[in-house]
């Protein structure tokens, strides 16, 4: 959408990240997904009494991670505090989250939109526990909670209300989105809720100074609800604005049938959660130690990733970006490279036959069925001349609906080898000239474009398997061209 | 040897002897809690449970086993989660409730071999200085059956000074373990914070509670807080440091021994205590202990500060209490603002919503620096006095409360008055300090109880201070029944 003339729009967004952990953040139960309700909670995550938190190490090391990912710094001291608020799904009836003290502070990513690259700042990013799940449709008359989701670790990542547009702001998820995964911190699993938004939207005259009175969208779960939901916002602000009325501080829920946002709470009815510390678990102290002992096993950041691409494999910027979109597409296409004697090769295979096929079958790099080593086969052979790029086609079909023998195995079982010996290809190609003594002669008279059907015909009948140059030669030289 | 007076190290003794078994030691007890139901140290008796463990125990003792503490029956202050009967916390909340697993506290003293009779009344989660704050009525103070024991840990005080039990656990959030013990005659002592892991013990004021033993001695005292002690995974806050021999440690002597007096901190306080305190100096000072003055300039801010933090805490920590998951539940909650706003109306006692009250404002928007923040640096500044005169001292000598125990009622209807009573025992909770009362005096048939703060981790000190002492006095010997 386009913002309408005289109008400036402020977006922030808050995102709720699962962090990748085998257990809870302050138990030992399973973080699993899909498992029977409350067959994953503890006593801790129940919240009976007597039990207390003992934070997971694994949480630190992730949240590091992403903070060095982002450059942002890294608390050498942080802190837990309590939320307090009255829910049937938060079992203690106080989430332990960071409040004054979160681990990571002031960082950033480049976002690119249209040809244009653009900096938003990240606030902070903090960790907490995730609530658990009310169910309101599974029992008559009655609220169910499965408390397997409470105590899941989040990473909540605040940033400063640096985008212009809902396209930025999503421009800004997906790159969250891709560092995260990247940096295998979070499964980016959106329809699991391992990924969740709260966008903050607020609009000003394009004169004003001051930020405009902004309203909170609570819980969008997909890049397409977070645009829909921001333009019906920026929409719906403006045209109260415009009609002279105000607006008022609120929390507001999407709903995605009716893609509008509605009211769910004013800030005159707003909480008071009366934050302070957890006396029940003590300030968290990283040792220059531990945060090298992570940095030391960071992946390459995507960024740095697709300028290497470009300086030493020779990749256009747009081939760049993409192959490294995805962390797992990215170490295929590693594989695959260094493997060939063209990098470029590699990409193209990647970029055009495997994301078409996986796009088309709706399937992710991570369960793609043809593996690098295949795809080496596939490419050497063709660079060997053994097969013939149409052929090549076919082959990777095959692989791709499962292939138990080797490529190599293959293509010699099948009989699909180029043919490239001219004793094979000449009395063939003599037959087809004598078949078509009008097109011979047109081409003699130098209508080249008939080299082409020449070619073709011969392709067709040695079914892909004759070496184009290796015929093309030898039209050339029974013609005498 | 009367059996329900002994010593630990006796008992022991009887039953490793195979004088005595553990089976018969524990009928004996249970014969005397149920003779003295009335005065209400128990909120359940485990008769079955108590036998079956006795029965094991003297398995063991006969396979040779000398664990110190195995074969002796003990009480548990009903705040202590345990299997296979109620954890009340004193509250009509919990009324019914049983917790699926033991806190690290009860799981020790059961591997020790210590056998648990029951477990016992106190004011509702802690919350009170006198046990009338219990859903199950009040525990009377053996001494006088018209007085209260103290509290919070009442319950736990009265079996040992009754002869219920030869030793009890407590918790001391602001004084529960040391106050009741100086109203009953014992020896109570609160370990630094972090000493003995908070799992399973249900909270009140996390950054404050603490558990510990309530026994006729310091050696008795000795021995269950070597076995109570040490590092718990699973409580963050629990101390990493290792746990010396106490019962060894308490046969050192105490000569030049540092101590610190506080005389501007005794106004106010009965004379017959402060009598009892000037005697006690002279009689330490004749086992080589020296004497000087220290300052704690802060000290009476204190009950402030608790009065501020330990509510706030409470708030939060109370919050689970809520009807939806376990406990009271009001009947046909409307909806769910309803089932909250009922059940805890019913399930909580008066003290205990005073408190949430009280925590919830400290915390509120527009008040928290003023309150919550501003007691937290009193806080600060109250530890930093302690570590200034422990530059000097080893240990500084206090009452434990400025009178004995009171009647029954008579500050009931007065709350300040009754948070008062924790005057000289709210700092080391503050400060995470380790402090031990023990019985130095008499007053109208009454204990008086005294008090020794140490510095951090220095519990054998206190121990051994405290050990010495009743090596040449006896108020610890006497029991109730002797002046009734």
């Amino acid at each position: 959408m386009t913002i309408p003339n005289g109008w400036q729009v402020d977006i922030g967004l808050e995102i709720h990240a699962q962090l990748k952990t085998n257990s809870k953040i302050f138990s030992g139960s399973s973080t699993r997904f899909g498992a029977a309700p409350n067959s994953q909670a503890s006593f801790v995550d129940m919240g009976l009494p007597g039990v207390l938190p003992v934070a997971n190490k694994a949480v630190f090391e992730k949240a590091i991670q992403f903070g060095l990912g982002i450059g942002a710094e890294i608390n050498r001291v942080s802190r837990f505090d309590r939320k307090n608020y009255f829910y049937p799904d938060l079992p203690k009836g106080y989430q332990i989250t960071q409040m004054d003290e979160p681990i990571v502070v002031a960082g950033k990513v480049l976002i690119e939109l249209n040809g244009k690259e653009k900096f938003i700042r990240i606030t902070r990013a903090h960790l907490e526990e995730d609530a658990g799940k009310s169910i309101h449709d599974a029992v008559d008359h009655a609220t169910a909670i499965d408390l397997n989701r409470a105590g899941t670790p989040l990473l909540e990542i605040v940033s400063e209300p640096d985008m212009k547009s809902a396209e930025e702001a999503v421009a800004y998820a997906r790159k969250i989105h891709q560092l995260v995964t990247y940096l295998d911190v979070c499964d980016g699993n959106m329809a699991e809720g391992s990924m969740r938004f709260d966008a903050n939207v607020s609009v000003r005259r394009e004169s004003a100074v001051e930020l405009g009175t902004r309203s909170e969208i609570k819980n969008l779960n997909s890049f397409r609800f977070l645009e829909q939901a921001i333009e019906y916002e920026i929409t719906r602000q403006i045209e109260t604005l415009e009609s002279g009325a105000s607006l008022s501080q609120d929390t507001r829920l999407f709903d995605s049938e009716k893609r509008e946002t509605r009211q769910m709470r004013s800030k005159e009815t707003s909480t008071d959660y009366r934050y302070f510390p957890e006396p029940d678990l003590l300030p968290v102290v990283l040792s220059e130690a531990f945060i090298q002992s992570v940095a030391d096993t960071m992946p390459e950041l995507p960024d740095d990733r697709s300028t290497r691409y470009e300086a030493s494999l020779g990749l256009s910027p747009a081939d760049a970006r993409l192959l490294t979109s995805d962390l797992n597409l990215a170490l295929f296409f590693d594989s695959v490279a260094c493997e060939v004697t063209d990098p470029k090769i590699a990409a193209n295979w990647i970029k055009g036959d495997l994301l078409g096929k996986l796009n088309e079958e709706g399937q992710s790099i991570a369960t793609c069925p043809i593996t690098p080593d295949q795809l080496i086969d596939l490419i050497k052979l063709l660079e060997a001349g053994t097969i013939s790029g149409k052929i090549a086609k076919d082959v990777f079909l095959a692989m791709w609906n499962g292939m138990n023998i080797s490529v190599r195995e293959y293509v010699e079982r099948e009989g699909l080898k180029q043919v490239s010996d001219a004793g094979a290809l000449e009395p063939l190609i003599k037959k087809i000239i004598d078949a078509n003594p009008k097109q011979a002669e047109d081409l003699k008279g130098g209508k080249t474009k008939l080299m082409g059907f020449f070619v073709g015909q011969v392709m067709k009948e040695t079914s892909g398997q004759a070496n184009p140059q290796q015929v093309n030669s030898i039209i050339s030289s029974l013609l005498s061209l | 040897m009367k059996l329900e007076n002994a010593s630990i190290r006796d008992l022991s003794h009887a039953l490793t002897s195979g004088a005595l078994s553990a089976t018969e030691l524990t009928l004996h007890f249970l014969s005397r809690i149920d003779a003295m139901s009335d005065l209400n140290a128990f909120i359940s008796v485990e008769h079955d449970q108590a036998l079956k463990c006795a029965a094991d125990a003297d398995r063991r003792i006969l396979a040779g086993d000398k664990t110190p503490l195995l074969g002796i029956p003990i009480a548990e202050k009903d705040i202590f989660c345990t299997t296979g009967g109620l954890t009340t916390a004193g509250s009509k909340m919990l009324a019914n409730y049983r917790s699926p697993f033991d806190s690290t506290v009860s799981d020790k003293l059961k591997q020790a071999g210590a056998i648990r009779l029951g477990k016992c009344n106190l004011d509702e989660f802690a919350m009170g200085s006198s046990n009338e704050n219990s859903y199950f009525g009040p525990a009377k103070n053996p001494w006088d059956q018209t007085r209260v024991p103290g509290g919070s840990s009442g319950g736990s005080a009265v079996a040992v000074a009754a002869g219920l039990c030869t030793a009890a656990t407590g918790t001391d959030t602001g004084g529960s373990i040391r106050q009741p013990a100086a109203f009953c005659g014992l020896t109570g002592i609160k370990p630094t914070y972090g000493r003995i892991s908070r799992w399973g013990m249900i909270a009140f004021a996390s950054s404050l509670d603490q558990a510990g033993p309530m026994t006729r001695s310091a050696a008795d005292a000795a021995v269950l807080l070597q076995v109570m002690s040490g590092n718990d995974p699973k409580d963050s806050t629990s101390l990493v440091e290792t746990v010396p021999n106490y019962s060894e440690l308490i046969e050192q002597p105490i000569k030049d021994l540092s101590i610190g007096v506080v005389p501007g901190l005794l106004d106010g306080v009965s004379s017959e205590i402060v009598d009892a305190y000037n005697t006690c100096q002279e009689e330490l000072k004749a086992l080589g202990a020296t004497f000087q003055e220290v300052e704690l300039p802060h000290h009476t801010h204190s009950v402030g500060a608790y009065y501020v933090i330990a509510p706030a805490e409470c708030s939060a920590n109370l919050s689970r209490y809520d009807g939806a998951r376990f406990g009271h539940r009001c009947d046909n909650p409307r909806d769910l603002q309803d089932l909250y706003l009922r059940s805890r109306e019913e399930g909580f006692g008066e003290e205990v919503k005073r408190r949430i009250l009280v925590g919830t404002f400290a915390l509120s928007a527009g008040y928290y620096d003023a309150y919550y923040n501003k007691a937290q640096r009193v806080r600060r500044l109250i530890q930093s006095d302690f570590l200034s005169a422990f530059d000097d001292v080893d240990a500084i000598l206090l009452p434990t409360t400025p009178s004995t125990a009171f009647p029954l009622g008579e500050k009931t209807s007065d709350p300040v008055s009754m948070y008062l009573q924790d005057i000289f025992t709210i700092s080391a909770n503050l400060a995470g300090l380790p402090a031990i009362s023990f019985p130095a005096g008499h007053s109208n048939g009454l204990p008086i109880g005294l008090q020794l703060i140490g510095p951090h981790l220095d519990e054998g000190t206190l121990l051994k201070c405290v050990h010495q002492y009743q090596k040449v006095s006896d108020w610890h010997r006497r029991t109730p029944s002797e002046h009734s």
